[in-house]
């Protein structure tokens, strides 16, 4: 028999670790619903030719990428919140430090704004520009021409704007994973690389739920539907891999993946994650698509749901 | 123990370590109140604390006792994954926050397996100095100094004439959670 005692009562740090409430699992979330954006905006406007001759894109696909800043913002806001010491919060900005990922990921964010607005300002057309001009925010600073000379550094740089936020919707979304995962020296629940793929495919997969929630017409809708399907198998598989990774390591690793099997986390996950947030929607999606029945909301809000799940309970398994 | 006249800090090739002699220790916290104390530590704030570890059957039990602190690795999680870089290898090895780019962000508690830190009340993140501010001066860490039952010792690990490498060298010891391979730097004697 062995009986451990600590005299010790340390603030957020005893009996057990608590040191990231909801601001940051809600903060990992919003990160990769951004790059979810990010990513399929990219692929549909790299694909914009051929949507054309499908029948013209839905305004509401072409302003999709201004989707990606509003909901980084509130990711920022989250992660600002959590700050114990916020009026250093510009201290972020005054070092780039190579080895931590929080580092890079205090960059990245910045320069995902330049690339997502001028990304949706490019697809804009001349009527949109024109009543954007109008808009009494704009007519009162007499910003019309540069918000009409940025609209045409968009188009004239549509390629390569669609290529960055490609690249920086993939790597935004496989940082929300590794974030945690470079902490795994402490924390066996996160001791993963998984974690980046597993987070960049869950962050496709509600990118992708949350396009579905907007009037887009039949073919998109359609188009998201089927990416998402495929998404949901790939996250299953990817969240496989994430527990034999945990079942073939040491005994810290495999204490944590007796929280998913057996112990604290084992309901929540189950239920929450597997169930109502993937295999449930999955089903959904396959009947809509088999049946042609028309869309409901269900699907793309189960697979939010089960999208801040799974930061949160995966944030919880490693504090534990 | 290093004293006022052959005080090496700042001098190249130094690198620091605490030896706890765990046959000396009784667990009376002289240490803990010491820090306290010098450090002028909020409630709830705790740089070193003490640990017991009952093994056997009753009656058969033998314990273990040790007071623990920052490890101060030489391989620190804890640096590597601060973004602004306020946690840092300061000299002699010494791992150091500088309370003013310290956001709070609280990556380095996620990555110290040993849970060696904590919010300050003021928002910072506060762990054990070694007392650097007395190691600057050439004294021992208040720890040390207070420990009536002489079970700590501070000293230059590469200076093979100072008395932690004598204890290493003379004592059975270990280190924890060695299979983190963080190479700690504060050792116990068994
Ligand atoms: S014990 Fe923890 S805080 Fe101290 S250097 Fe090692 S990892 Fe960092
Ligand atoms: S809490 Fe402070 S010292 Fe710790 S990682 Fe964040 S900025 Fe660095």
């Amino acid at each position: 028999m062995e009986e451990f005692t600590i005299i010790r009562n340390s603030l957020h740090v005893d009996p057990h670790l608590d040191i990231w409430g909801w601001e940051i699992f809600v903060y990992l979330f919003l990160g990769g619903l951004a790059a979810g954006i990010m990513i399929i905006s990219a692929i549909n406007g790299l694909g914009y030719k051929q949507a054309k001759e499908d029948g013209s894109p839905s305004s509401w696909s072409r302003w999709a990428p201004f989707l990606a800043p509003v909901v980084i913002s509130l990711g920022m806001l989250a992660l600002f919140l959590d700050l114990e010491h916020k009026l250093y919060v510009w201290r972020f900005y005054t070092a780039f430090r190579i080895t931590s990922p929080m580092s890079w990921g205090a960059w990245i964010l910045l320069g995902l704004y330049p690339v997502t607005i001028l990304l949706g300002l490019a697809f804009l057309e001349d009527n949109e520009i024109e009543s954007l001009k109008s808009f009494a925010p704009i007519r009162w600073l007499k910003l019309g021409a540069l918000l009409e000379w940025l609209c045409r550094l968009g188009s004239a740089w549509r390629k390569v704007l669609l290529w960055a936020n490609l690249a920086l919707g993939l790597g935004l979304g496989v940082y929300t994973g590794i974030l945690l995962g470079s902490l795994g020296v402490a924390r066996p629940a996160w001791n993963s690389a998984i974690l980046g793929p597993l987070f960049l495919v869950s962050g496709f997969s509600t990118g992708a739920a949350l396009l579905m929630l907007f009037p887009l017409n039949h073919n998109e809708h359609e188009r998201l539907r089927r990416w998402d399907a495929w998404a949901i198998v790939l996250e299953l598989a990817l969240l496989g891999l994430f527990f034999i990774g945990l079942a073939s390591g040491d005994g810290y690793d495999r204490m944590a993946l007796e929280m998913f099997f057996g112990g604290k986390l084992t309901a929540l996950f189950w239920s929450l994650v597997v169930a109502v947030g993937l295999l449930v929607p999955l089903t959904i999606e396959l009947t809509e698509g088999h049946k042609g029945i028309r869309p409901t909301a269900l699907a793309p809000v189960l697979l939010l749901i089960g999208g801040v799940s799974l930061r949160w309970i995966i944030v919880s398994a490693g504090l534990y | 123990m290093s004293t006022s006249k052959n005080n090496s800090f700042g001098r190249p090739g130094v690198r620091y370590a605490m030896t706890m002699d765990t046959r000396r220790c009784v667990g009376c916290n002289a240490c803990v109140f010491a820090c306290k104390a010098e450090n002028a530590l909020p409630a709830k704030g705790f740089r070193d604390w003490i640990t017991y570890t009952v093994k056997g059957n009753f009656p058969a039990l033998s314990e273990l006792i040790r007071s623990e602190r920052c490890n101060h690795c030489s391989n620190s999680p804890c640096t590597t994954n601060c973004p602004t870089g306020a946690s840092h290898v300061g000299p002699g090895g010494i791992v150091l926050v500088d309370r003013g780019m310290c956001t709070g962000c609280k990556a380095c508690i996620a990555s110290c397996p040993y849970d060696a830190r904590y919010v300050h009340t003021d928002g910072f993140v506060d762990k054990c100095t070694f007392c650097v501010h007395r190691v600057k001066r050439g004294l021992d860490p208040a720890c040390v100094s207070a420990c009536p039952t002489k079970a700590l010792a501070f000293g230059d690990l590469n200076d093979p004439d100072s008395h932690v490498s004598e204890l290493l060298r003379y004592r059975k010891h270990t280190v924890l959670k060695p299979e983190k391979g963080l190479d700690p730097n504060l050792f116990f004697l068994l």
